[in-house]
């Protein structure tokens, strides 16, 4: 059938502007986490509901690669927010009901340990935040009531009303705990995995993540990745939903404040009353046909990593190492920023996938390594010195690891790296930055009255977050308002 | 519907709603949300279903009558009672 026939498809050509039927009642840009999580929402409640995905994987920030015969996750090192079953009303939970996934569909199991490694300091913590508060009461004594106190806080802090002003972390810290060893320790975890601000980030944005990783816990599926994007595509499909891969978008065509028309790459346009964009804050702006009379007054985030995924021949376990993630930073002080150079191997992330309960059959080893790094020199660099440059800051970044891990370099037997470059590459995020803007939209709107943002750039981040972005954003926008 | 029938699609909508949650001993006259652990997002999804499964719109001003158990059976049976199962 020619594309033009297809329903809900009028084809894009010259003359005299006709008007189309109204093909989707929500279009959703982009067929990550969180655009499958609204999408899945909005199908399931009845909504004609069309997801375009630039790419041919499914995913986008979280998405799989496959390489040689092998199975790459993009960017999941652990699932947060785990809770035992029978614990409700924290996120993990209350998502899957909003999905109807029942939750062993997603196959998690727990992390075993992960530390938090300074130059003289060492955390552990597990799902039980009692061994990390054993550990803080034995190496900074004089800090643990404060520790006590802020989780205590935090637990009950309502970080559901962002329209307060952005408070520092820092800050809002020394309230509690004097020692800038701790503070800083507490913070690598938490901006690590999923601060866009440099150095510093939102008391909101901190409170969120340090209960997803030390209130809540670490998780992951056996499949990884690829087990939860299954599982939502199917749920998805099942709901009646459309998608449509290797579909970008070219122009949101603007008309009276609003988006008349989708056009696509391949020369079709599509319509919809309501558009949910999740492929970035600035990344959409700059898809509008308005676009240049409309500057926008803030910039994309800067902040990009380097991951560097090596497939042993045995696991790390049996070379003594049963961490599942290892934050470290091996710095006087721990500076998260764009790192100067292609990348800063003086702090990072090392995982290890086979070290969640429940893994001992995965038949390699792995050990990834997520270092910051810096868009524009990775950008800057010539094609014939790129691979080399890969080459050289991967050695770099594993050197430095010895520092913590037993030596497994003679047992690896793959080995693969992405940069800031393949990141925006892949998913057209700008600077290769994978947590988006350092300012989020929280409620979602944009200038345009049936324009919203979901994702990273809404506020959420990590798997859970776009998946309740994508959640909230479609009962905000299109559910609720009815 | 009968009105068992009203009262087993009520809860057969509370089930998929929430369905980590024990709904064998629901005490009528209690809010819901006081013996279950629901939310408003929670509460949202009710009222969709009702849209969903019997085409049955409740306004935003009519959601206080739905707090309970009884409070549900009392204004959906007039709406549901026509509905062939």
């Amino acid at each position: 059938m020619p594309a033009g026939e297809r329903p809900g498809l009028v084809q894009v050509r010259p003359g005299p502007k006709q008007r189309s039927p109204l093909a989707y009642d929500v279009i959703i840009i982009g067929a990550g986490m969180s655009g499958l999580a609204a999408g899945i929402r909005l199908a399931y409640f009845d909504k004609k509901v069309c997801i375009v995905e630039k790419h041919h994987q499914i995913g986008g920030l979280n998405s799989f690669y496959r390489l040689d015969g092998r199975r790459f996750d993009v960017g999941l090192h652990a699932l947060t927010n785990f809770v035992p079953k029978g614990v409700k009303n924290t996120p993990l939970p209350k998502l899957l009901r909003q999905l109807r996934i029942p939750r062993d569909e997603l196959d998690l199991h727990e992390q075993n340990v992960s530390q938090i490694r300074f130059p003289h300091a060492r955390l552990r913590f597990s799902n039980d935040i009692a061994l990390l508060t054993g550990d803080i009461a034995d190496l900074f004594p004089r800090q643990v009531d404060g520790f006590r106190r802020l989780v205590n806080d935090l637990r009950t802090y309502d970080d559901i009303h962002h329209t307060a002003e952005p408070r520092s972390t820092r800050k809002v810290l020394t309230d509690y705990i004097r020692d800038p060893t701790l503070v800083d320790m507490l913070l690598c975890p938490v901006m690590y995995y999923g601060s866009a601000e440099e150095n510093d980030m939102d008391f909101a944005r901190f409170s969120i993540i340090f209960r997803s990783i030390f209130c809540e816990g670490l998780a992951r599926p056996r499949l990884g990745v690829r087990r939860i994007i299954r599982s939502l595509v199917r749920r998805y499909r099942a709901c009646g939903g459309d998608l449509r891969m290797r579909c970008g978008v070219i122009r949101l065509n603007i008309e009276r404040e609003r988006v008349a028309g989708v056009a696509l790459e391949s020369g079709e346009a599509i319509e919809a009353p309501i558009v949910l964009s999740s492929a970035g804050y600035f990344e959409t702006m700059g898809l509008c046909s308005d676009s240049s009379a409309h500057p926008e007054p803030d910039r994309p985030g800067r902040l990009s990593f380097m991951e560097s995924i090596n497939i042993l021949d045995t696991k790390p376990a049996e070379l003594g190492h049963d961490t599942t993630i290892m934050f470290f930073n091996d710095a006087a002080s721990f500076a998260y920023e764009r790192s100067r150079g292609l990348i800063d191997d003086r702090s990072g992330v090392i995982c290890c996938p086979n070290n969640f309960e429940g893994h001992k059959d995965m038949s390699e080893g792995i050990i990834r390594f997520t270092s910051l790094a810096n868009y524009d020199r990775w950008t800057a660099l010539p094609q014939d010195e790129y691979a080399a440059a890969k080459k050289q800051c991967h050695a770099q970044v594993v050197e430095r690891a010895l520092r913590f891990l037993p030596d497994f370099r003679d047992r690896v037997v793959y080995t693969d790296v992405f940069t800031p470059r393949t990141v925006k590459q892949y998913t057209g995020r700008l600077g290769g930055a994978v947590y988006g803007a350092t300012r989020k939209r929280w409620d979602g709107r944009t200038r345009l009255k049936n324009l919203f943002i979901c994702g990273t750039d809404q506020g959420y981040l990590g798997i859970i977050g776009a998946l309740l972005s994508g959640i909230t954003m479609a009962n905000l926008h299109v559910l609720s308002d009815e | 519907m009968t009105k068992e029938n009203i009262r087993k699609a009520i809860l057969d909508i509370i089930a998929v709603v929430a369905p980590d949650e024990d709904l064998s001993n629901i005490d009528g006259g209690v809010r819901l949300r006081d013996q279950l652990d629901m939310d408003s997002m929670d509460f949202l999804d009710i009222v969709m279903e009702l849209r969903k499964r019997y085409k049955i719109e409740v306004p935003k001003e009519d959601y206080p009558l739905l707090a309970t158990l009884d409070g549900c059976l009392e204004y959906l049976t007039p709406k549901l009672v026509a509905v062939v199962v």
